[in-house]
């Protein structure tokens, strides 16, 4: 199984998770590692001020020797605001340059503001960040992220957190067919299939953090996960049957050499 | 006395200080925090440096967990 390729770098896992909505670090630790994801993302916030002095810190429990830390740009409504977090996450990281970033357009929909999005990643691609970039699934402004030097396009299958699953496959589709970096679909994957369907189109790879932390058994769900996407890869790769719409079927076993009909029958 | 906006809040200290000095009276100066003043990173390689001045607008910040 040939591995995922961002901007040089070979990763075994096509699964990548967040941090977000766990009950507790150990969980978040559990959870990642049944997923046996590889890149995962965190988010920059303001620290609390006087009631830190014992607080365990999300980079110790995820060394950067370990994981492949993806810190976003998560609550940013703006372009500068984008911007701006990167650098501090940068500095943070010691340097490390790789970063999702997301510019949001709405609280409640969370939708990205693909403008923003586009003036944002100008300015952070000359600085050499390496971009994974959400989007909403508009093949044009995919293309145009690409072309400006995101190293892998992420759009949406359905809203942050909805779980509502892959909406649009057809979009995805052609987003996929031509985009030469990897595809990776963030947001709105709700349970293992939804997964598998995104890696049976030709993504790359799959993003989640609600599917798994909201589930009931988070544990159990981001093994799940981690099975779903393997599979979805494999069917991919192994070239699906045609599916049929001619409303015929096509027996699975031989027509001929059937035995007779008997003449003493009981039914 | 200079007085300082600290991820929204003011607070005030007796004389200035850089943000070495800043982070240690806040005990944050052995944990994993960015900091931005004035809108500009501030480098770990110049907190010693830089010296803050009345009314600075100050964001520390630390990785919390997302997606």
């Amino acid at each position: 199984m040939e591995n995922l390729i961002i901007h040089d770098k070979e990763y075994s896992s096509r699964l990548l998770v967040g941090t977000g909505k766990y009950k507790s670090f150990s969980q978040t630790r559990e959870a990642i590692d049944a997923s046996h994801a590889q890149i995962i993302t965190i988010a920059v916030r303001r620290t609390n001020i006087g009631q830190n002095t014992d607080e365990p810190n999300l980079l110790d429990l995820l060394p950067p020797s370990k994981y492949t830390l993806l810190p976003n740009t998560a609550g940013c409504y703006t372009a500068d605001d984008a911007i701006r977090t990167l650098h501090l996450a940068r500095e943070l990281l010691d340097g490390h340059n790789l970063a999702k970033l997301e510019v949001l357009g709405d609280p409640n929909t969370l939708y990205p503001n693909v403008v923003e999005t586009i003036k944002a990643a100008k300015i952070l691609v000359k600085e050499g960040f390496h971009l994974m970039v959400y989007t909403s699934d508009d093949p044009i402004v995919a293309k145009q992220l690409e072309d400006i030097g995101c190293v892998a396009i992420m759009p949406l299958a359905s809203l942050i957190g909805s779980g509502m699953g892959i909406l649009n496959p057809w979009n995805l589709q052609i987003i996929i067919n031509n985009t030469k970096v990897p595809v990776i679909v963030d947001a709105g994957v709700g349970t293992a299939s939804d997964a598998t369907i995104a890696m049976e189109l030709g993504c790359d790879g799959v993003l989640m953090n609600t599917a798994i932390a909201a589930a009931d058994n988070p544990i159990l769900m981001a093994a799940a996960m981690r099975k779903a996407v393997e599979a979805g890869r494999d069917s991919f790769l192994a070239g699906r049957m045609k599916k049929q719409t001619s409303y015929n079927a096509d027996p699975s076993s031989p027509i001929s050499n059937t035995i007779a009909k008997r003449k003493n029958k009981v039914a | 006395m200079i007085q300082l906006i600290i991820n929204g809040q003011t607070q005030h200290f007796d004389s200035a200080l850089n943000v070495a000095q800043l982070l240690e009276r806040m005990t944050l100066n052995n944990k994993r925090i960015a900091i931005e003043c004035n809108g500009q990173i501030v480098p770990r390689s110049k907190f010693e440096e830089q010296i803050l001045a009345d009314g600075d607008q100050i964001e520390i910040v630390v990785a919390v967990g997302g997606g």
